[in-house]
């Protein structure tokens, strides 16, 4: 496979790798948090890890979209199958995210409602139009990647004159979830995380450009090199923000260059634009309120808003307490540092969305990586 | 976040909808998000859709950096 | 005056007919369909008896039992349907004992509604399936549920064979050392399956590759009697088999990527679906775990057997108190390959 399989090459790994371990100064440890959870997840598939030296530490951030969606809003998700008797399709990341009540979307199947794992959001616009006599909701999740999309299906639903299709907008922001962690205390004021620098997320940026993480690299004086999907591309990256902070340089780079401009896809940001408009808060499960971090559809479109259109009280529900994705979004915790780790929560069973999702610090670290704990 | 892969269009057919070629899977995919797209350029697919088309001058600047060809060449965006 | 054909039974409307609860009654409608399609199709001594059971020699060397039920869907796929899969499947169960397969029951569950066109091409297949294989379905049984109650067609096939004395092959007898070895390309089966799901479509040529392998058992088992363990990867795939394995012989693993067979397109599907081939079914490969010496000698006998031609070592047992089994990436680092959590969805991130 073209510009997949060479960007996985094992021998460019080991000359990258002896790199990093020369470039490293052996005085003192980095720290850099990957964003996106496709690099959380490349990072554990191809055991990336084995060929860091020691004193280069991956902290894992809250890219996974599936991961910081609140219990709340699966709740409302499953109410909408359930009481509006609403046909829900939603990408499978979000089927088995535990909610209230022992259940999830796959467990509200079983029980009958009628939800619907689709692969794409024109999908759920297919089945909007094959159910004339059915409300059809999406359930729309991501980061600036999927909601291109999202935004393409509401035009073409209202193109189309569709009366039953509507989406429940869960679309959340990269550089607000940034901001608020290298704002939050434990990075700011107490430096119980340290964070050196980011690898910044691949494909929301073939989106948004790399232009918007200048603001973090000027203000915050962390540099941010943007990496490819692949293995090859996220051990570049972190050569690349190994020099940086050896000179001393806060920048934004681009190792994604083969997909990424400084302005991103201007045609799918108008799109956005044309559809959504921010929240003013939303809440991110581990982050708390989070300001300006999310989407939802613009007046102009208000009968495809979910939201709008049927009665759904906000619902707001505090984690399990002793689930500690919030800590670990944060990168405040490692997956080992919960007390439910592998035991109560496991992917088999999980309590919290980080063990969910296989991108999840938890699945990750269970899935690939804890033979590294285990006695 | 996001699983996406590089493709290869193959055909284009009419209502911004393409068929790409991944390792000899073929899917129809929108170009809706994308311009100028022509049989046998690459682009980025995620959930049915082309995010952006792959720049093969790029890539292969990017193959040659991780060899370590270009001495530490520091590329700013 | 008419004229009144004695002994005239019209024959069962195959073309328009649709499968209704007089079939499984009991009474003649079922003995028809009996007749028409199965025992047509299955045709043997003992279904010639027409008894509720069989009655065949018992073999020397000690019994082996297996039984499957199918309830793929599609009930039809590229490379097969749920017919011929019935009876590979229960057949390779019964040769992983080292066995060799001599008899198959099967017991069908039909939906109400269901086209009796379908259920021929699936008994044919069946019958033609078990005739390459030289297995005959001896018995069987009949049931009819309401629609809505089943998927078209529910099949359960139980199959008995014979192990020598002396083949003593079980999950349980992998010990640290061991060679493990897979016999072809991994992915196809459940690849070519889920290029039917709707939503999912794409276009492939992957077909499954369900298949009956007790001829190639029989070779292995020759040019290596003292084989420790043999399993078909179907559901959970590979990463499956290898950690229920493990779990049985207290052992761990350690497998390379590089080694493992796997179709091009086999592995684009899976990133296009966010899949771990490792964890995708196959219905006509085999794992199979021999003492390291012997090695060498099992793979030259599998590639030079037909269904066996892809056939490699892909890794070792190994001494681990957690029977972890780990994989040494492509990639150049490491990681679990655990048990599969939940069923195998596709993801978007």
């Amino acid at each position: 496979m073209k510009y997949v399989d060479e960007f996985r090459d094992g021998e460019l790994a080991k000359g990258i790798a002896a790199r990093i371990a020369i470039e490293a100064d052996p005085s003192r440890t980095y720290h850099f948090m990957e964003f996106c959870g496709g690099h959380t997840h490349a990072i554990s598939r191809y055991g990336v890890k084995d060929l860091l030296p020691a004193s280069v530490v991956m902290v894992h951030g809250p890219g996974c979209p599936v991961c910081v969606l609140p219990i709340g809003r699966i709740d409302m998700a499953i109410e909408l199958a359930i009481r509006e008797q609403a046909i829900l399709c939603t990408y499978a990341d979000t089927m088995r995210v535990p909610a209230s009540g022992g259940l999830s979307l796959m467990k509200a199947k079983a029980k009958g409602a009628d939800i619907r794992m689709v692969y794409s959001a024109s999908d759920a616009l297919r089945i909007a139009q094959e159910n004339p006599g059915r409300e059809v909701v999406f359930l729309a999740i991501g980061f600036e990647t999927t909601t291109p999309p999202t935004a393409l299906v509401v035009k073409q639903a209202a193109a189309l004159g569709l009366a039953n299709f509507s989406v429940f907008c869960n679309h959340v922001l990269t550089p607000a979830a940034i901001s608020h962690i290298l704002e939050s205390p434990e990075v700011r004021e107490l430096g119980t995380v340290k964070i050196d620098g980011f690898v910044g997320p691949a494909h929301v940026s073939t989106i948004i450009g790399s232009q918007p993480y200048d603001y973090f690299a000027e203000e915050y004086a962390k540099p941010v090199v943007i990496a490819g999907f692949e293995p090859l591309d996220v051990m570049q990256a972190i050569l690349m923000l190994v020099r940086q902070v050896n000179e001393g340089r806060a920048e934004v780079e681009n190792e994604f260059s083969r997909a990424v401009t400084a302005d991103g896809n201007a045609k799918a940001k108008a799109l956005v634009a044309e559809i959504f408009e921010l929240r003013r808060a939303f809440e991110w499960r581990g982050l708390g309120r989070v300001p300006y971090s999310a989407l939802r559809l613009k007046d102009e479109w208000a009968a495809f808003d979910a939201e709008r259109r049927f009665d759904m009280p906000e619902r707001s529900v505090p984690d399990n307490k002793a689930c500690e994705c919030g800590a670990i979004l944060r990168g405040v915790k490692k997956p080992t540092d919960c007390k439910v780790f592998g035991t109560a929560c496991t992917p088999e069973t999980p309590m919290g969305s980080c063990m969910v999702s296989s991108e999840g610090a938890c699945a990750a670290h269970y899935t690939y990586g804890r033979f590294r704990n285990a006695a | 976040m996001c699983l996406a892969i590089p493709a290869k269009v193959v055909e284009l057919r009419d209502a911004d909808l393409a068929v790409i070629d991944l390792g000899g899977v073929r899917k129809e995919i929108s170009l809706a998000l994308v311009e100028d797209v022509r049989p046998g350029d690459f682009v980025i697919v995620h959930v049915g859709y082309a995010l952006q088309k792959v720049d093969p001058e790029e890539a292969e600047k990017t193959l040659a950096l991780f060899a370590g060809l270009d001495a530490p060449a520091r590329e700013t965006a | 005056m008419s004229t009144v054909r004695t002994g005239y039974v019209r024959p069962l409307d195959v073309k328009r007919g649709l499968v209704d609860m007089s079939h499984g009654s009991g009474g003649r409608a079922m003995a028809q369909l009996i007749d028409e399609l199965f025992l047509a199709a299955f045709d043997n001594e003992w279904l010639r008896e027409m008894n509720d059971q069989a009655r065949v020699p018992m073999p020397a060397g000690r019994l082996v039992i297996a039984t499957d039920s199918h309830v793929v869907s599609p009930l039809f796929f590229p490379g097969g349907d749920i017919g011929c899969l019935s009876v590979h499947g229960t057949i390779n169960d019964v040769a992983m004992a080292g066995a060799k397969p001599l008899y198959l029951t099967s017991g069908f569950i039909l939906e109400e509604g269901y086209p009796l066109a379908d259920l021929k091409r699936i008994v044919e297949s069946m019958a033609a399936a078990a005739r390459e294989a030289g297995v005959p379905i001896v018995t069987g049984d009949t049931k009819v549920v309401e629609q809505g109650k089943g998927d078209g067609v529910f099949i359960n096939t139980t199959g008995v064979g014979v192990v020598l004395e002396g083949v003593d092959v079980s999950g349980a007898h992998a010990r640290p050392g061991d060679a493990i070895l897979v016999s072809g390309t991994l992915g196809d089966h459940g690849v070519a399956i889920m290029s039917l799901r709707e939503n999912l479509t794409f276009e492939t040529t992957i077909r499954s590759d369900t298949a009956s392998l007790h001829t190639l058992v029989a070779a292995m088992v020759e040019a290596v009697p003292g084989i420790r363990t043999l399993r078909d990867p179907t559901r959970g795939g590979l990463a499956t088999t290898l950690n229920e394995i493990a779990r049985q012989s207290k052992a761990g693993m350690t497998i390379r990527e590089a080694a493992i067979p796997v179709r091009p397109e086999v592995s684009a599907a899976c990133e296009f679906l966010g899949l771990d081939p490792l964890y995708v079914a196959n219905e006509g490969k085999l794992v199979a775990i021999c003492g390291p010496g012997d090695a060498a000698r099992l793979l030259a006998a599998m590639r030079a057997h037909p269904q066996g031609r892809d056939s490699a070592i892909i890794g070792e047992v190994v001494a681990d108190a957690n029977h972890f089994v780990q994989m040494e990436t492509g990639f150049g680092g490491r990681r679990m390959v655990d048990w599969l959590a939940g069923e195998q969805l596709p993801r978007i991130c």
